[in-house]
């Protein structure tokens, strides 16, 4: 028998910052099965008690997956021993979301373009491409196994 | 979630995408899909209107669908698709490898 997934988040004041903002922590497994919850549960949380068009919640939503799944997959490559942790801080103006794996990384300038002539019949390699494109700034930490997006809410 | 087929009387099956197609659950739709090709149907109608999003591991099963069923001799149509979703094929100019109809009923007629 499965037992049901379950999720623990943590949201707390973000005391460090200029402005009132607040941090929300999640520790997710690392199972390709948890992400669609793990996006349902972060989106929740970063839009609660704010205004955010639709269109945000959309590309939240499309770039927290696409983060997910490559944390799990790439990153972890799907080791039950390691786990994926998802920082977002969420301010009046913007959403800045870490994903971060326990993973040796990546050097996302070796990624290929990935809407190229000859790759439009691949199928794989657009998950960064889409993340670059959803979202307002991308950067990596040093090792490469830890993303941080930012979206403005309007 | 998940995705619900029904056949139309032209002989196209209806794929009804139900909640997301993403990673988790896009293996679901590649083996009904095959299931089907095996079973002998050729014309495939994928309606997303009642999909929330779409992650690159689902765009990548379109895409490889697609190409299989059009090596099989069939045809695969899109339809349904909000603004949200269509915006990630026109990014990815995936718009340009598949036939997308504004709705399900435009895709069933012209098929």
């Amino acid at each position: 028998m499965t037992l049901p997934l379950r999720l623990c988040v943590r949201r707390a004041p973000l005391l460090d910052g200029p402005a009132p903002a607040t941090r929300v922590a999640v520790r997710l497994p690392s199972d390709v099965g948890c992400i669609e919850e793990a996006v349902r549960l972060v989106t929740h949380h970063c839009l609660a008690g704010a205004q955010a068009s639709p269109h945000v919640r959309f590309r939240l939503q499309v770039v927290l997956a696409e983060a997910l799944a490559n944390a799990i997959i790439r990153g972890n490559q799907e080791d039950n021993g390691k786990s994926v942790f998802v920082t977002a801080e969420l301010h009046h103006d913007v959403i800045r979301i870490a994903v971060t794996d326990e993973g040796r990384g990546f050097d996302p300038a070796m990624i290929p373009d990935a809407i190229g002539p000859d790759r439009l019949d691949d199928s794989c390699g657009r998950g960064l491409f889409l993340i670059r494109r959803l979202v307002d700034a991308v950067q990596f930490n040093e090792q490469g196994n830890s993303i941080c997006m930012t979206l403005r809410r309007q | 979630m998940g995705f619900i087929q029904t056949k139309d009387e032209g002989g196209v099956l209806v794929v009804r995408v139900e909640g997301q197609l993403i990673v988790g659950n896009r293996s679901e739709l590649k083996e009904l899909v095959h299931a089907a090709l095996a079973a002998g149907e050729r014309k495939f109608l994928l309606d997303f209107a009642r999909t929330g999003y779409i992650d690159s591991s689902g765009l990548g099963a379109l895409v490889s669908l697609g190409k299989k069923v059009r090596e099989e001799g069939g045809e695969m149509r899109l339809a349904g698709l909000n603004e949200d979703l269509r915006s990630l094929f026109e990014l990815t100019k995936l718009d340009t490898l598949f036939s997308i109809a504004e709705t399900p009923q435009q895709a069933l007629a012209g098929f």
